[in-house]
């Protein structure tokens, strides 16, 4: 079979996914860098009979697609990040309530307005932490448009499985490069549909009462069982309660579905690790960089490797950790002042071997900004 | 079926203070769906955050309590991907006017089918008695000791103005009516506002000199009037109600449909 090949930017690979991925309702607000998943789903959505609004709005965005949600839709909002401190609410509302949903934020320079058409790495701890309250949630990003693809079809998967939102944390120079999308076979892809209750009418059904191996069944809304969702702290039934067993339950069941599953949930790919001495760790557009100047070093009999993190939240502790044990030091390559460094650090058994190569200007990072580092830990000057 | 029937009496006893007006409009609210004969299954209740907010849980239907002032997002978004769906919205006026009132004025603009159920009662209620976009000038509020100086919107005169295409008042004393203007909301093709003057004399009422819910309910009867009587003339000051607007426009989720229908065709 002839392979379907696209030249098309990360956004529009994104939107390529998500389509595979079965997106049925997806609602945003214009911005820089992230329209162009709108405007391309505006036009393909309504092809296949799904939905496309734009709200007033990037916090009615983000609640509007909870409400699709519910009514059994696979849903997406798309931002950056000024948009996405707003949705921080609502996105705390989807994990509170198990609504599956995506959200994808391609990052842009910050705080505030900062660098609207610039590439950053800046939001990795709002991801984490952006909402309030103690909460688990899933992030994942990717270096290029294949990637872009396979992880925006993985995040509707994982938000399927594990009820919850996942955050596709893209950057700008990912999100508007232009390069090759091998588009997949039919029936290459796998695609996580809804887990829906088999409980029959009549019969009480409790969309909040983790089965066995932790799924919940979910229940449309328009379907036989109703059912109350709230935000606040609730029963198996979607009832408020303050019983403080009920909310350990709760709590205890929100976190551990995600972090007792972070190996399942934890992706990432390897360049050159077996015999490495030094192992760089990037994601996303950065990762291309340190990639060439792993591959332009290995040339001259240097022994570089590449850990490149696919799943940021959970972190993955287990790999990392691993891999940092079999290398004499690290260098976390990031487009911020170190938030996954710290991870780094966190589980390395030799955290003061850990280093930075960075950049923060919003410009792209270069393999001299990764090399002056490198010659330094290499005792060759700075 | 009887009341009782539309109530989740596992969530009772409810949280409202007595003499509240939010329990006569919840009690309308299920006469009407009764007599318009929809089915419980087909219903969705999308509420925000407040005393009002709190009837999502008490009915048994679809039930989404969401975020303060969010609720008309949440509510456009199940409507949309489920136009077949009966959506209504209970909303209080710090929720609907204040931390709300971009999507409230977008609702109306959009004109999606939802209708939207505004117990209007001049106060935060749920936080102790703050004052809201409602509140009169010069009435006293926990964070207004000193008399109200914010001028209160006329919500009527703002739905009108965003366009919606059915606008209607009524109060927690004109049960008889309000059942029939919330029927006439739900059957309404496009977004519906419906404000209904509520009592809270825990908050608002003690602090402006109501003696009691009975003294603000009688209040609702003397400075309220039917739209366009002679009384009105006489007295400018009555508060007018009944339906304002009721006007057949385009529906959001129906013009949709004739985009896919479009974009299917366009190969």
């Amino acid at each position: 079979m002839k392979k379907n090949v696209l030249f098309l930017q990360g956004n529009e690979a994104c939107v390529e996914g998500a389509l595979c991925a079965g997106l049925d309702f997806f609602a945003g607000y214009p911005i820089t860098p992230s329209t162009e998943v709108a405007e391309l789903l505006s036009y393909r959505l309504p092809k296949k009979g799904g939905k496309f609004i734009q709200m007033e709005d990037e916090l009615a965005s983000m609640c509007a697609i909870i409400g699709a949600s519910l009514t059994g839709k696979k849903t997406m909002t798309a931002t950056s990040g000024p948009g996405f401190s707003l949705m921080q609410e609502a996105l705390g509302f989807a994990v509170m309530t198990e609504t599956p949903c995506v959200l994808l934020n391609v990052q842009r320079g910050g705080p505030s307005t900062g660098l609207p058409t610039s590439g950053s790495q800046g939001d990795v701890m709002q991801a984490r932490w952006g909402t309030h309250g103690e909460h688990a949630i899933i992030v994942l990003t990717a270096s290029n448009n294949q990637d872009v693809f396979a992880m925006t079809v993985e995040a509707f998967n994982l938000s399927e499985t594990f009820r919850s939102p996942v955050i596709l944390l893209l950057d700008e120079v990912v999100g508007h490069t232009r390069e090759r999308l091998i588009m997949p076979q039919p029936g290459e892809l796998h695609v996580v549909e809804r887990l829906k209750t088999s409980v029959p009418e009549g019969t009480n059904y409790h969309p909040y009462l983790p089965r066995e191996d932790g799924r919940l069944p979910m229940s449309d809304f328009g379907h036989v069982h109703r059912y109350n969702v709230t935000g606040l702290a609730h029963d198996m039934w979607g009832f408020p309660s303050t019983n403080p067993e009920v909310v350990y339950e709760l709590m205890r069941h929100l976190v551990d579905k995600i972090q007792g599953h972070r190996t399942e949930i934890a992706m990432i790919k390897e360049f050159y690790i077996e015999d490495a001495e030094i192992l760089f760790i990037s994601y996303g557009s950065s990762a291309r960089t340190a990639l060439h100047v792993v591959e332009d070093r290995r040339q001259r009999g240097e022994k570089l490797g590449l850990l490149e993190l696919q799943t940021l939240w959970p972190f993955p502790d287990g790999i990392v950790k691993k891999r940092c044990s079999a290398v004499e030091c690290v260098i976390v390559v990031e487009m911020n002042m170190g938030q996954i460094l710290q991870e780094v650090k966190r589980v390395s058994d030799n955290p003061e071997k850990v280093f930075l190569a960075n950049r923060i200007d919003g410009s792209f990072i270069a393999p001299a900004d990764i090399l002056n580092i490198l010659r330094i830990i290499q005792g060759k000057g700075a | 079926m009887a009341v009782r029937d539309y109530i989740r009496e596992r969530f009772f006893p409810h949280l409202w203070c007595p003499g509240c007006g939010h329990g006569t409009i919840m009690g309308a609210m299920i006469r009407a769906i009764e007599d318009l004969g929809i089915r419980k299954k087909d219903i969705v209740i999308v509420s925000g955050i407040g005393c009002s907010s709190r009837i999502c849980g008490y009915l048994d239907f679809h039930t989404l309590h969401t975020l303060h002032g969010r609720a008309l997002a949440f509510a456009t978004g199940v409507k949309l991907s489920r136009p077949e769906l009966t959506v209504l919205v209970p909303m209080g006026d710090g929720d609907a006017f204040s931390i709300g009132g971009n999507h409230l004025i977008h609702s109306a603009r959009r004109n999606v089918d939802v209708t939207a159920i505004i117990m209007n009662n001049s106060i935060y209620g749920m936080t102790g008695g703050q004052y809201s976009p409602s509140t009169g000038y010069g009435d006293f509020a926990t964070t207004a000791p000193y008399g109200n100086i914010d001028r209160p919107f006329d919500v009527v005169k703002l739905a009108m103005g965003a366009g919606a295409s059915f606008v209607a008042r009524t109060t927690a004393y004109h049960v008889t009516s309000m059942i029939k203007i919330i029927e006439k909301a739900i059957k309404h093709k496009g977004f519906s506002v419906v404000e209904v003057l509520s009592q809270c004399p825990t908050y608002y009422g003690r602090k402006n000199k109501f003696a009691s819910a009975v003294e603000m309910l009688k209040h609702y009867k003397t400075h309220t009037t039917p739209i366009g009587s002679k009384e009105k003339e006489k007295n400018p000051e009555l508060i007018e109600r009944g339906i304002f607007v009721q006007e057949e426009l385009p529906e959001y989720c129906e013009e949709y449909e004739k985009i896919i229908h479009m974009a299917s065709q366009g190969g």
